[in-house]
């Protein structure tokens, strides 16, 4: 164990130095020129019919949008939280956009246009079923243990392009494919459980999404199954003025595990563009689900011009005894983010825990952290949200915690802490601690620094540049989150922790 | 090596001068001992050769090795072959002491346009200086300096410096918060580190640490400028006599 700490600690070191090499402050900024079908501007009933028909979608399916568009269109956008949001015009929005040569589905990804399986390499996802995360397995020679296999589903603006490793998982029953195929493959299931932890109308942004998603991903693990690899998502928006709106569902059946990784990014674009996703997780009885996003949508410029607006939903709903979730965030991108990852926690002894990094420099604001809703007895729950703030961004902590009358027993640790960089820039936290059972715990942490004159100086007296010295104490300062990523998660994060604070200092 | 000229510095906050003239000149191999009463502007002088903010240069020059020291960034310095040991020595939460040293030596390596260190090479240079210092494998996992003991931050220090080589060292007050034993151990990490072509500034109040660090040259600083210099039997003066002799001195010399 010794020696692995060392060489993480190594290779956490690796990490920094390349970061350098990267290159410009946001490196996912190119957008791959690729003819783009899109469906007509704006929002109405023809054009989710028409989602819904590009996707050969069954009836119940496209009856289930139109519920969602008629209640969406009777909802208002929330202004609760602490965010200066532009009035978004949604009838100024495409909703549906896809490469023109992806009109017939791939079958193979031999079949997949090469400029976007460029466009992934660009962003080092590997595509190909021979490829690990072949970066990071190059950049750190000594890190042997890292050579597992991760199956990736890829989405591009509004449709999956590929999902790797698909064999593979079958054999282990494993059902890993977009959510569109799901829908026609398995609508048994999907029926069931769609909706059924986010329904449809639960706020504006999550109604939208419901009329109008276009592709996501699907994961059902049957039961006593431990997922043999970890799965992923890379989304990407490359189309302008196109909103991405997927919709992610994954089951855990009894007993089983999976690790599913996320990972976000869009090219760099004058015009702000709206992202609206929902993530639904069930874990039944004994189950485990441990869901890492790392979000890097482009974030505008220093002057707040462009960026993503991302309005997103994600509920992870513990319906079984003993079941377990485990939502881990690094949330780097978009120039405004709305989300917080939640966990209903039904089922008797069950768990959730939320780990969650958010940083935002220059413009950006962020108004982000957890639900914990405690209905089971004996549940337990844990936050560590570490939130830092650069130039002139506004960074929200806001964090619910509730514990009901028949849940006794039940636990929760909250702590929050905050760091910020310079003086034009915010940190606020919200907590709401709602307990109605006297036998309930529910402790609460928060600390607010800055960082310090005398960290940087010591850095640099021992030779590290004053930007590798913030990022240094930036990564120190939330490695308790970094630690609870996947390992080559945890790496690319810091990259970004890295790359979204430059020009935050001096 | 090192060349002070009529050196003048001011607080930047209040415009007060603290430094108020002071040369000293410095070559390859030499121990020059600082000592003063507090607020003589020892710990300035220092704060300002490792080139932190929050001063002004009213006048003189610093040259090192043949360049302007003053116009050269924090980091330029400490790759130029600067090290300063910190009297308290800072703690940076959450990041672990291999990875901060690994940082800084091949920080300091590319900027001087050197090689990076690979990790199994960088892992056995370490250890042995770790083990040579009694430092344990246990305390090189914790994050830098945090929940460390007075007289570990310190050795923690020197096996920064023996770490990342440098030419020339300030010792700052060093043998604060040290027990005679820490501060033998201190001192012998020096001792072992000295040599020909390296210098060591040692700051320092009391004479003790120049019984184990001994001097060349002892040169007692009152009110922002030198005011005796000599062997090291004047640091055994101000032992017996206190500063109360040299006071008049600084005050004397406008």
């Amino acid at each position: 164990m010794t020696d692995n700490y060392e060489v993480r600690d190594v290779i956490d070191k690796e990490t920094l130095s390349t970061v350098k090499s990267v290159g410009d402050t946001y490196k996912y900024g190119f957008s791959t020129d690729i003819e783009t079908e899109y469906a007509p501007l704006g929002l109405n009933e023809d054009i989710v019919k028409l989602i819904s028909k590009k996707n050969n979608e069954p009836k119940w399916m496209l009856d289930w949008r139109l519920k969602a568009f008629n209640r969406w269109k009777k909802l208002k956008q929330p202004d609760w939280a602490l965010l200066k949001i532009p009035e978004i015009d949604f009838q100024d929005q495409y909703y549906y956009a896809r490469p023109a040569n992806m009109k017939e589905k791939p079958k193979s990804l031999d079949e997949v246009d090469p400029k976007l399986l460029e466009t992934y390499s660009k962003l080092g996802i590997p595509l190909t079923e021979q490829k690990k995360l072949a970066g990071v397995i190059e950049e750190n020679p000594e890190d042997k243990s890292e050579n597992r296999k991760v199956a990736v589903d890829a989405v591009f603006d509004s449709v999956s392009v590929g999902t790797t490793f698909k064999e593979e998982l079958k054999s282990a029953g494993v059902i890993f494919c977009s959510i569109s195929e799901a829908i026609k493959e398995y609508p048994d299931l999907v029926k069931k459980y769609l909706g059924s932890v986010v329904p449809i109308s639960d706020n504006f942004f999550a109604c939208l999404n419901a009329a109008v998603f276009s592709d996501g991903s699907f994961v059902y693990i049957p039961k006593g199954v431990r997922c043999p690899m970890e799965l992923s998502t890379y989304f990407r928006i490359n189309a302008e003025n196109t909103g991405q709106f997927e919709r992610t569902l994954i089951i855990a059946d009894d007993n089983s595990y999976v690790s599913y990784l996320e990972g976000c990014t869009a090219p760099q674009r004058d015009e702000s563009q709206l992202h609206a996703a929902v993530v639904e997780l069930v874990i039944l009885d004994e189950a485990e689900i441990k869901y890492s996003t790392v979000q890097n949508w482009f974030p505008g410029d220093e002057n707040g011009v462009g960026g993503i607006y991302n309005f997103v939903t994600k509920r992870a709903d513990c319906r079984g005894r003993n079941s377990k979730v485990m939502w881990t965030q690094v949330e780097t991108g978009s120039a405004i983010t709305w989300k917080y990852p939640s966990c209903v926690l039904k089922g008797d002894n069950s768990s959730g825990e939320f780990y969650s990094i958010a940083i935002t420099n220059n413009m950006q604001q962020a108004d982000t952290g957890t639900k914990m809703i405690h209905l089971g007895k004996n549940t337990n729950s844990r936050i560590v949200s570490k939130g830092i703030s650069a130039g002139k961004a506004q960074n929200t902590y806001r964090g619910l915690v509730q514990i009901g009358g028949r849940s006794q027993n039940s636990r929760n640790f909250t702590q929050c802490d905050s760091l910020l960089i310079g003086n034009k820039c915010g940190a606020h936290t919200v907590p709401y601690i709602e307990v109605n059972n006297s036998s309930a715990r529910a402790e609460h942490e928060a600390t607010t620094s800055k960082v310090d004159e005398d960290q940087l100086f010591y850095c640099m007296q021992r030779g590290i540049g004053e930007e590798d010295a913030v990022a240094l104490i930036v990564n120190g300062f939330c490695k308790e989150v970094l630690q609870a990523l996947p390992m080559e998660f945890a790496m690319e994060a810091q990259k970004l922790v890295a790359i979204s604070l430059e020009g935050s200092v001096g | 090596m090192l060349n002070i000229d009529d050196l003048k510095v001011s607080l930047e906050e209040e415009e007060k001068q603290i430094i108020k003239g002071l040369s000293l000149s410095i070559k390859p191999g030499e121990v020059h001992a600082i000592m003063g009463p507090n607020g003589s502007g020892k710990s300035t002088l220092s704060s300002v050769l490792a080139g932190k903010d929050g001063y002004i240069i009213d006048s003189g020059t610093v040259n090192f090795d043949g360049s302007d020291l003053l116009e050269a960034e924090v980091e330029e310095r400490a790759a130029l072959g600067i090290f300063m040991a910190f009297q308290y020595p800072i703690e940076i939460p959450g990041v672990g002491n291999m990875n901060f040293l690994r940082t800084a030596l091949n920080s300091q390596r590319k900027t001087r346009g050197q090689e990076e260190l690979n990790a199994a090479d960088f892992l056995k240079l370490v250890r042995g200086i770790a083990k040579d210092l009694e430092i344990s494998d246990e305390m090189m996992k914790r994050p830098v300096n945090v929940g460390a003991s007075g007289g570990e931050k310190k050795r923690n220090e020197i096996l920064q410096m023996c770490l990342l080589e440098p030419r020339f060292v300030i010792l700052d007050e060093t043998d604060s918060g040290l027990d005679v034993d820490a501060m033998k151990l201190v001192s012998k990490g020096v001792n072992n580190f000295s040599s020909s072509s390296r210098s060591f500034l040692v700051i320092t109040h009391y004479q003790r640490l120049l019984n184990y660090i001994v001097p060349d040259f002892v040169h007692i600083m009152v009110d922002g400028r030198i005011v005796k210099t000599g062997d090291k039997t004047l640091a055994l003066h101000v032992e017996e006599t206190g500063y109360k002799d040299f006071l008049q001195l600084g005050k004397g010399k406008h």
